[in-house]
């Protein structure tokens, strides 16, 4: 019945929309949470124009890997994910935050309020971040979620995610969002990955299979890259920059 | 209903999709101190605070706020640290509401205009950006205030509650809807 609801709204809607409807009903909690007025559009002032910064104060180097810390190993699928943090013209962001959060390979998150009858890892906070690098690369070690199982509707499952926030070069790329793998079939089901009315833009949320990231006999690879709403048309060198 | 247009896409490359934030980031995104630009017995610190409300009046327990701000004298510190909280003035911070919707942030009156802010929560398919002016300044002469009715004006201006303290409500949806803002161009400068 949900999906029916989906393809009827797919249909009806425009379908070349880069991001997500606000107002898609068969997302049951967005129906109270979605404004209603158009956005107001507004020429960025400074404060908006300039992202936070961060640095190696804020972020140590094993914060990127998930694998590591615990007193043992997680269970799961062991993999790496990365990928470049781009501008719209191509530009990396370079040594910006990335955060990201997931579920346990049975489909449990740590939180205090999931429910899911399945299994804490106790080797596992499924919590990581990092910077990118000055070609504006992230990279993390983690383990593959599993999908789990939520109350929008009878039997509907996630597919399985890791959710990612990111910080452009200024504060109006603010972005927090959802990666996904490819080939899984409860993609198709989903309100909130469906949300997105056009097919191409959706593909943009589901990483590739990358043999070449693929570690002998230690981890599958996954490549995925973000692209950040606009950019600034003249960029500030930094320092570093020229490290 | 049918959905309000979105902002056009823009040349170059497209743009990565948003998505909710979901119901579990309080594990992942909020930190400590992560709500204090400056430590609460700071000389001139205030707190600027509120209830964030969808569309029945309700509280969202499951949302968090960001805001980007100048310091007292103007500037917009580019310095890193927020994370950390052990030393000067980064110019931003993030709280997550509490069971009763409410968030709060210790900082300085910026001296700008406004605190940018930027909303996250379950149910809400994507961020929302808004702008938290102070009161009591020219609000006329600024372009966007300027040009909206005054009903909508007053969603985007902090009140001076009693205490000092500066209270900005986020109205996701319903009477007192919150404006929300897009950039051109993305944001593009
Ligand atoms: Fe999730």
């Amino acid at each position: 019945m949900v999906s029916h609801e989906i393809a009827t709204l797919h249909r009806e809607g425009e379908s070349s929309r880069t991001q997500p409807r606000l107002d898609f009903p068969p997302y049951r909690s967005s129906l109270l949470r979605h404004p209603t007025k158009v956005l107001q559009q507004v020429d960025p002032e400074d404060v908006e124009l300039l992202a936070p910064v961060f640095g190696h104060s804020d972020v140590g180097p094993v914060e990127a890997d998930l694998t590591i810390q615990g007193r043992g190993e997680p269970i799961g699928e062991r993999l790496v994910v990365t990928g470049r943090v781009l501008d719209g013209e191509g530009r990396p962001v370079r040594h910006q935050l990335v955060e990201v959060w997931q579920a346990n390979a049975a489909g449990r998150y740590v939180h205090k309020r999931d429910q899911h009858p399945a299994p804490l890892d106790p080797h596992f906070t499924g919590v990581g971040r990092c910077l990118t690098d000055g070609d504006g690369w992230y990279r993390f070690t983690t383990i593959k979620p599993g999908p789990y199982p939520w109350r929008n509707h009878h039997n509907a499952w996630r597919p399985a995610h890791i959710h990612f926030s990111l910080f452009g070069t200024a504060f109006t790329q603010r972005s927090i969002t959802q990666m996904y793998f490819p080939g899984d079939p409860l993609l198709a089901l989903d309100p909130i990955y469906q949300a997105i009315t056009d097919p191409a833009a959706r593909d943009r949320l589901v990483a590739t299979y990358d043999h070449e990231l693929t570690q002998h006999e230690w981890a599958t690879g996954y490549r995925w890259d973000v692209v950040l709403t606009g950019s600034r048309s003249t960029p500030v060198e930094r320092e570093d920059d020229h490290a | 209903m049918p959905d309000l247009p979105g902002p056009p896409d823009l040349p170059g490359l497209p743009a990565t999709p948003g998505q909710t934030v979901g119901p579990f980031f309080h594990d992942a995104l909020p930190y400590e101190r992560d709500h204090e630009l400056v430590p609460p017995a700071t000389p001139g610190a205030v707190r600027l605070h509120g209830v964030v409300r969808d569309g029945a009046g309700e509280p969202v327990p499951d949302a968090l706020i960001e805001i980007r701000q100048a310091d007292a004298d103007g500037a917009v510190p580019e310095v890193e640290g927020s994370l950390v909280r052990d030393g000067g003035f980064t110019g931003w911070g993030r709280a997550a509401t509490d069971p009763s919707g409410r968030y709060s942030f210790t900082t300085v009156e910026p001296g700008g205009a406004f605190f940018a802010v930027v909303v996250f929560a379950r149910g809400l398919l994507d961020r929302l950006f808004t702008r938290a002016y102070l009161p009591g300044r020219d609000l006329d002469a600024d372009p966007l205030l300027s040009r909206l009715a005054p009903g909508d004006r007053e969603t985007l201006v902090a009140v001076r509650e009693p205490d000092g303290s500066l209270r900005f409500d986020v109205h996701l949806q319903g009477d007192r809807e919150t404006v929300f803002l897009s950039f051109p161009r993305g944001g593009a400068r």
